[in-house]
């Protein structure tokens, strides 16, 4: 078995331009593109052209997933219509110059009704550039997953959604987002408003140094909410939709700090869902959790699907394909591929992502 | 090198040879052997232990001899009774005793101040004398008592032995009694009897029971007296007072010729007489309660043999020194203690207690935290959350760590010229210009000195905030934000509580800095003898202007400014014990609110 190919290292400069050049062939954009999607800068379409020693390699994404949990999937050959090239630049290459490269959609994206709308979206942080053309349609009620190897921007890009990112000074961000179709970046928006219409949960279990009763009801105490009666209700409902009810009704009055780790993180979903948010936010809310803990936060993400639109950001490609029904891969800075979770693990349109979620890269 | 066939060095020559090569593949730098005592550390052990062990032993000992002296000051030693060659008789406590070895040098000193025959004896006895400092009545001045430094070659007659001198002059006699008085201090003679109106007891121990009981009844008698003296006169005199402010507050505002004016003159003057008139009524009620306590004396002797009368009434407390058991002096020790922690001062606070004192210190320093902590917090809030945090706020940062090397008396300096002179006066005019040229806030003041320490305090509480505030987690303060908070919520719910055990560090800092300063509070307001308390049942019951009495500032006047330092130093000690009791009692109380702060805000954190 020849081993994957290494386009994606570290080639002389020339040798990658060259290639770059080659690459930017205008083509007619597909139908795959969205509509919200404006035109890159440089269009381009690489050639569906079958490179045959990647084709050699079957696909090891198939027998990974097949194995897990996941949506059922079987042993699918490869595509003829799938773009790869024998000799056409990587998208890794063409990326890591600093080159556009537009979002590979998967049409089924297109017909759900988004709850989150992003577009053509920049950010800098500093003079450094950490966000480039980001476009996508968080569909309603789904649960939507980005992967990518470490610093490509996924947690900068949830962190955007709602304006997490305004806390650090030298953050500058360009385009919009839109929540249910208001936008979250024009500038009479009222950013507190727009963070209690979202929920969040950070990578590591953050409840406040408060009893577990008072963490769950914490975003309607700072509304301003007295009444015990309507707290209460809330807290049950949260702490019931967390699935933590049963632990804890007993010691609710306890301190959140004696808690579990993983008890904790479902402090933080259950005080996330309590003020109903219209899109649920997850910042790699297992890597600090152990494999049951992960697993029980799994499931709770597969309950609240329908309910709350999630997204969720994740290192593990298991997690992402056993929880998501879209993933989006993004890399430095761009998206590469988003799409349906089933195609973009089995059938991804581009030969990268493949080698992304295969783990022959990253 | 071919030196094969050569003389005596060719077969070193040639054994080297062969050596060569294979030195050259092994590693080119030897490996050393790290058995050094200093590659061990072994001498860190002893220097960082050594130091620790240092430093233990100091405190210690300052804390043993604080204790040890303090401690024992109210235990009633015993009078002894001696005389001395040169004929005179004492009767006395021993304060403190010193042997010493006297070289020539010494000696020749001897002679030449105590005479030939002193230098013999101490010749005589290998060089080594022993002298006693005594507590004794001052028999020309009876309302002092003297310390003298007896020697053991005063005690004996030309020619005998000096060792066991001492043990030999001395005896306790049973009715040799101490008597603490109110006014005059100490006495020390045999007590002989009693006198209560027309009957006399002259058996000493019936004498001595009869004397108790009257003791006991007139200290009701007593407060009686104090109350109509310090209080009732004294409310008599301010009633006198107001009325002839009210009259100037008048005639500021309505002029010299009003009408308002010449009535509200006419009031205060139909004011000023009734006062007098009940003022020499109650100084008349005074006297006679006073004049029927002066019905009882105590029968006494002195030391040199003359017979005295000491007024009952004036006595405060008789100690049979030599007479009682352990318990009875038990109940004399502790029954000093009560009067040191409740009573007044008296005698140039030389005796009795220091009440007022320690009122102030704990009102000074309870009043400093109110100031420093709201102020310190806020200030350290705006540093740490709100400022952008750049040149500015790191030259501001290093000025404030640096205000807490500044000097205490420049605070003293400051407070003086700022809260008295400035802002105390401008109160002063605006709010009392009846007052005219006397000064009410205008001068030092509890108020004030609490203000000055809560300044010197305040880099303290500000840098111990700081710390607090930036180890609260950024994802506490994320996941608040997250929630939609504003930042001023998510600092007071968020940050301030699980800040909070390291403000209270900063107070604690705050506490034991301020509550054990003096030289500010010389320039605020201490004063040896404070009239009153800043509490008091009079109108409007608070009186932050009022001057103060602070412990430390009475230490530094027992062992200084003292009439009789010498009788004086065992109160120094037993104060500075006081006032480090309070300071760590304020110390725990702070450290007992944070552990219970920490135990609710951080417990097992993952």
């Amino acid at each position: 078995m020849d081993s994957s190919p290494d386009t994606h290292d570290d080639t002389p400069e020339t040798g990658v331009r060259d290639r770059g050049e080659r690459a930017m062939i205008p083509t007619p954009r597909g139908p795959e593109t969205p509509g919200g999607d404006s035109a890159p800068d440089t269009p381009m379409e690489l050639e569906p052209k079958t490179r045959d020693r990647r084709a050699g390699t079957p696909p090891r994404a198939a027998a990974t997933s097949g194995a897990g949990p996941g949506p059922a999937v079987q042993k699918i050959p490869m595509q003829a219509d799938r773009t790869l090239r024998a000799d056409a630049p990587s998208v890794f290459d063409i990326v890591a110059e600093g080159k556009a490269f537009p979002t590979r959609i998967h049409p089924e994206v297109a017909s759900e009704e988004p709850v989150l709308e992003v577009a053509n979206f920049d950010l800098w942080y500093g003079a450094k550039q950490a966000l480039y053309q980001i476009g996508m349609r968080v569909p309603r009620g789904k649960v939507t997953a980005l992967i990518g190897p470490s610093g490509c921007g996924k947690s900068t890009l949830l962190r955007c959604v709602n304006r997490m990112n305004d806390l650090i000074d030298s953050v500058r961000v360009q385009g919009d987002m839109h929540l249910n179709g208001d936008t979250i970046y024009g500038p009479k928006v009222d950013v507190i408003e727009l963070r209690k219409r979202i929920g969040m949960v950070f990578q590591k279990p953050n409840p406040f140094p408060m009893s577990i009763f008072e963490n769950v009801v914490y975003s309607l105490r700072i509304d301003g909410e007295r009444n015990r009666a309507v707290l209460e209700e809330v807290c049950e409902r949260s702490l019931r939709g967390a699935g933590l009810w049963d632990e804890v009704k007993d010691r609710l009055q306890e301190s959140a700090m004696a808690m579990s780790g993983g008890q904790q993180q479902r402090l933080c979903i259950a005080r996330a869902i309590a003020a109903e948010p219209e899109v649920l936010l997850l910042d790699e809310p297992c890597s600090a959790l152990d494999p049951i803990a992960t697993g029980r936060i799994e499931d709770l993400i597969e309950e609240l699907k329908g309910t709350y639109s999630i997204l969720i950001v994740t290192h593990n490609m298991q997690q992402a394909s056993r929880t998501s029904d879209y993933t989006a891969f993004m890399y430095l800075g761009r998206m590469i591929e988003y799409g349906p979770t089933g195609s973009i693990f089995l059938r991804p349109e581009l030969q990268e992502t493949e080698d992304y979620v295969t783990g022959r890269f990253g | 090198m071919s030196t094969t066939e050569s003389k005596g060095g060719a077969p070193t020559a040639v054994a080297e040879d062969p050596r060569k090569p294979g030195r050259a593949s092994r590693p080119a730098v030897p490996r050393r052997r790290t058995t050094s005592l200093s590659a061990h550390g072994e001498p860190m052990v002893w220097l960082t232990g050594g130091s620790l062990a240092i430093g233990l032993l100091m405190v210690v000992g300052l804390l043993w001899i604080v204790l040890s002296r303090g401690l024992s000051t109210f235990w009633p030693g015993e009078v002894v009774r001696f005389s001395t060659n040169d004929g005179t008789t004492w009767v006395g406590l021993v304060n403190a005793s010193e042997t010493r070895t006297l070289d020539e040098d010494g000696l020749a000193e001897i002679a030449s101040r105590y005479g030939d025959e002193a230098a013999a004896a101490v010749r005589a006895n290998g060089g080594v004398t022993e002298r006693r400092n005594v507590r004794s009545l001052n028999l020309g001045d009876t309302a002092k008592t003297r310390t003298d430094w007896i020697d053991d070659f005063a005690l004996v007659a030309p020619g005998e032995s000096i060792d066991g001198a001492w043990a030999r002059a001395i005896s306790t006699p049973e009715w040799e009694v101490e008597i603490e008085r109110f006014k005059q201090g100490r006495w020390f003679g045999t007590f002989e009897g009693f006198r209560d109106g027309d009957e006399v007891y002259q058996d000493p121990a019936r004498a001595w029971d009869a004397m108790n009981a009257v003791l006991a009844e007139l200290g009701s008698k007593r407060s009686e007296h104090n109350e109509i003296v310090e209080h009732e006169i004294g409310r008599q005199a301010r009633r006198m007072d107001d009325a002839r402010l009210d009259a100037v507050g008048v005639r500021l505002e309505e002029g010299e010729d009003s009408p308002e004016y010449r009535a509200a003159a006419a009031h205060a003057d139909e004011v000023a007489a009734e006062v007098a008139r009940r003022t020499s009524e109650l100084q008349d009620e005074a006297q006679a309660i006073e004049d029927a306590g002066r019905t009882a004396q105590l029968l006494v002797r002195n030391a040199a043999g003359t017979a005295e009368e000491i007024d009952a009434w004036d006595v405060v407390r008789a100690v049979p020194s030599n007479r009682q058991g352990f318990f009875g002096a038990l109940g004399t020790y502790f029954g000093r203690w009560n009067e040191y922690l409740r009573a007044d001062p008296r005698k140039a606070n030389t005796e009795g207690g220091v009440y007022p004192a320690i009122f102030g210190t704990v009102a000074i320093t309870l009043l400093m935290c109110f100031a420093v902590v709201p102020f310190g917090v806020l200030a350290a809030l705006y540093l740490r959350e709100y400022a952008k945090q750049g040149v500015l706020v790191s030259i501001v940062r290093v000025a404030v760590n640096n205000l807490a090397g500044v000097p205490s008396i420049v605070f003293g300096v400051f407070g003086l010229a700022f809260f008295c002179y400035t802002i105390g006066v401008e109160i002063d005019d605006l709010f009392y210009p009846e007052l005219e040229n006397k000064a009410k806030f205008g001068t030092g003041g509890i108020l004030w000195a609490s203000f000055t320490l809560a300044l010197l305090t305040l880099p303290v509480v500000i840098v111990a905030t700081e710390e607090a505030l930036s180890a609260v987690p950024g994802s506490m303060r994320e996941g608040s934000y997250a929630c939609g908070a504003t930042k001023w919520q998510t600092i007071s719910r968020i940050v301030l509580p699980r800040a909070l055990p390291g403000i209270m560090t900063g107070m604690i800092l705050a506490i034991a800095r301020g509550a054990g300063e003096v030289a500010p509070l010389m320039l605020v307001g201490a004063m040896k003898l404070a009239p009153s308390l800043p509490v008091d049942g009079e109108f409007p019951y608070l009186h932050p202007e009022r001057s103060f009495m602070h412990l430390g500032f009475h230490i530094y006047d027992l062992a200084f400014q003292s009439p009789d330092s010498e009788a004086a130093i065992p109160m120094v000690y037993t104060t500075t014990f006081l006032l480090i009791v309070i300071v760590v009692t304020l110390n725990l109380s702070g450290i007992w609110v944070r552990s219970r702060l920490r135990r609710r805000f951080s417990e097992g954190a993952v």
